[in-house]
């Protein structure tokens, strides 16, 4: 008689306190295992939108990183092709790489000279082609739908802007953008700008065509690489909410080409970063050790460094760090639920069976085997608990993912579906079965501890 | 040689703030073989008797041998592998595990003893038929009369060839026709068996089964009566 079948039949003697504990220890694996599936999805809903917009990696120069918001232009990286072509060719980096593309950030004033408004902006120069082919990565097989830039196709003056941005710059209407008041009161009329910006932007003005009627255009001011004022006519092809108001009244976005003009005007060309997208997240260490190679030797002398994401993010790490403190609380919260339910169902056991106790222990079962005997019983316990609760849990985000819900991450905006990753997430369901495993053998141990410990003729008596 | 003596066994429970003797000064000595009945009235110390020789409680001072075994020597550990291997025990109500079918109930100190499974299938088969339950083998104590219970008790003591059998009033909750059988039954096997057994009983027909008579009273004994086989008894 094997001590787990001695204790899977103690278990089925009292079949409702029996099935009424497994209650607790599914439902209790159900919460954590959808819990924790919601989390995961949510933190790789996070991955997939950070990775596709700024890569896994990106080089830059050395102090951009610290310095280079104030100052783009004095923080870029002039040889960035040379360095683009060795990273593209490189036969350790090659095979885990997706897109390598530049980009140029920069920081300015956007007006609108028609309606005499401006406000400062902050956004970038991209290549599209490249941005596009950032925007399908999708490693973890979510429910993305991504649409290509609105500068897909455009011509090299195009420029697409937040929707706070068109608000602020009263181009709702000449942009459709819904939901978009305009001021109750008229802004002031342009003499509060300066009469040299104001200069600039009248010449910037007689270089490009009439605007057509319905078309908006804005003028976009920064500052050169040799700090004098530059600016560009553009012509708005989209508002785009980027779903952080901060972000989505300061957002503007153009070809890198025409960006580089405005900074670099006849210079060389340079950009603040070189985007790095790899297959795998999973591949950062090795991408970004080879890359840390390649600046020790190939880019020896350029002073330039490797950022990975969640550096060039934090947003990320807190919200991990945030949904991970959530879980741990959700997780340690059950925990104690299953612990003290298993170890009263443990305990009434004990009590009820002291006369067998007595008997066992009488017969010759020594106190090792008794302990045995009701840790067995808390580890079937366990271990149905855990199973049923994996497979409920599985059903349970089935329905879920089925269900056609929808919701609107933070920084998103768009709503997506309502999705929770359980299936396919082994280290989540192991450690989840894992960890009801081991807390019900805790709670069980006490009692059998105490159960192995009655005196003999004691438990004997016992009525 | 004795399967069991006691040498100045004494025990005493403590009850609050009172002390009460259970044992005192016992000295006995258990002749192998044989129908030993320990009697007296209740309280006399006839259970805490059978406790110590069944080396499920220890006395406070004197000397326990049981099958030639010092066993006031051994840790808890190798004091359940003693009961396991030498002494058999049958309980007033019997006490059979109740998730356990009769078979199994019989097989189960052969695992504790460590008996190979074909010879414990081997022996269950022969106790049951030997009890009159062989057709009650896949049945729950559950399923069976107190009778049939006791039978099934009387086979699993049996199980691991023990010397020593111990039954604390095997006949109390039985009426007395089937007391009657149980005692024949017990009697029976240990003269097949040639196995020492020793009862704690009021029961006379107990008594009167007994070869060994042992009377015990504010746990002393009083009289120890030994019956030779031709029916000869001395004092």
């Amino acid at each position: 008689m094997k001590t787990l079948s001695l204790a899977l039949r103690n278990l089925l003697r009292n079949r409702r306190r029996s099935i009424t504990t497994l209650a607790a220890m599914v439902i209790g694996v159900v919460t954590i295992l959808i819990f924790g599936g919601y989390f995961r999805n949510i933190i790789y809903g996070l991955e997939t939108q950070t990775v596709a917009q700024i890569g896994h990696l990106q080089i830059q120069h050395k102090d951009y990183f610290l310095y280079g918001t104030g100052n783009p232009a004095a923080y870029g990286v002039p040889e960035y092709r040379r360095v683009i072509d060795i990273v593209a060719h490189d036969p350790v980096l090659a095979p885990m790489l997706t897109v390598v593309t530049p980009t140029l950030s920069l920081g300015g004033i956007a007006g609108n000279f028609a309606a005499g408004v401006s406000r400062t902006v902050f956004g970038g120069g991209v290549v599209v082609e490249d941005q596009n082919r950032m925007r399908q990565w999708n490693a973890y097989g979510l429910p993305f739908i991504r649409r290509p830039l609105a500068l897909t196709g455009t011509g090299d003056d195009a420029v697409i802007i937040g929707t706070g941005v068109a608000r602020v710059l009263q181009l709702c209407r000449a942009l459709g953008v819904a939901d978009c008041p305009q001021p109750d009161t008229a802004p002031a009329q342009g003499a509060s700008a300066p009469a040299d910006v104001i200069a600039l932007s009248m010449q910037e003005s007689k270089q490009v065509p009439a605007t057509p009627a319905g078309e908006a255009r804005i003028e976009l001011l920064a500052s050169n690489v040799h700090g004098a004022p530059n600016v560009t006519s553009l012509r708005v092809v989209k508002a785009e909410s980027q779903g952080v108001k901060e972000f989505d009244d300061m957002y503007v976005g153009l070809h890198l080409s025409r960006a580089q003009r405005l900074v670099y005007g006849g210079d060389t060309p340079q950009v603040t970063a070189i985007v790095v997208q790899l297959a795998h997240t999973g591949q950062i260490p090795a991408a970004k050790a080879r890359l840390e190679e390649l600046r020790a030797t190939t880019f020896k002398g350029e002073p330039l460094s490797v950022q990975d994401f969640r550096t060039l993010n934090p947003f990320y790490n807190q919200v991990v760090t945030m949904f991970g403190a959530i879980f741990t609380f959700v997780a340690v919260l059950i925990g104690a639920i299953v612990l003290f339910t298993v170890g009263n169902t443990m305990t009434m056991a004990v009590v009820e069976r002291t006369t067998e106790i007595g008997t066992l222990r009488a017969i010759g079962l020594r106190r090792g085997g008794i302990r045995r005997l009701f840790v067995g019983e808390g580890l079937l316990l366990g271990l149905i608990g855990a199973l049923v609760g994996v497979v409920a849990a599985l059903g349970l985000s089935w329905l879920i993912n089925h269900s056609g819900l929808t919701w609107t991450p933070p920084g998103q905006a768009n709503p997506i579906p309502l999705s929770v990753r359980v299936w396919g997430e082994g280290a989540l369901i192991l450690g989840t079965a894992a960890g009801l495993v081991v807390v019900a053998v805790i709670s069980a141990w006490w009692p059998a501890r105490r159960a192995a410990a009655k005196n003999i003729v004691d438990a004997l008596r016992h009525v | 040689m004795h399967i069991v003596t006691l040498s100045q066994v004494a025990k005493t429970y403590h009850l609050d703030a009172v002390d009460v003797p259970a044992l005192v000064d016992i000295d006995l000595e258990i002749r192998p073989g044989r129908f030993t009945v320990v009697s007296g009235p209740s309280g006399s110390g006839k259970t805490t008797l059978l406790n110590v020789i069944g080396c499920i409680d220890q006395p406070d001072r004197g000397e326990v041998i049981v099958a030639g075994q010092h066993v006031r020597q051994l840790s808890d550990d190798a004091l359940s592998d003693f009961r396991a291997r030498h002494i058999g025990f049958i309980f007033q109500n019997f006490n059979l595990l109740p998730v356990l079918t009769v078979y199994e109930n019989v097989e189960y100190p052969m695992l504790l003893a460590r008996v190979n499974a074909r010879e414990r299938r081997r022996r269950v088969e022969a106790l049951l038929e030997s009890v009159g339950l062989a057709d009650k083998a896949t049945n729950l104590p559950g399923q069976l009369s107190g009778g049939q219970r006791q039978r099934v008790a009387i086979a699993r003591a049996l199980a691991p060839m023990p010397q020593l059998v111990l039954a604390d009033e095997p006949t109390a909750n039985l009426d007395s026709h089937t007391g009657a059988t149980i005692i024949a039954l017990m009697r029976q096997m240990q003269r097949e068996r040639e196995v020492s057994f020793v009862f704690c009983s009021h029961d006379v027909q107990v008594l009167a089964a007994a070869d060994d008579a042992v009377t015990i009273r504010d746990g002393r004994i009083e009289k120890i009566e030994r019956r030779e086989p031709q029916g000869a008894v001395t004092a």
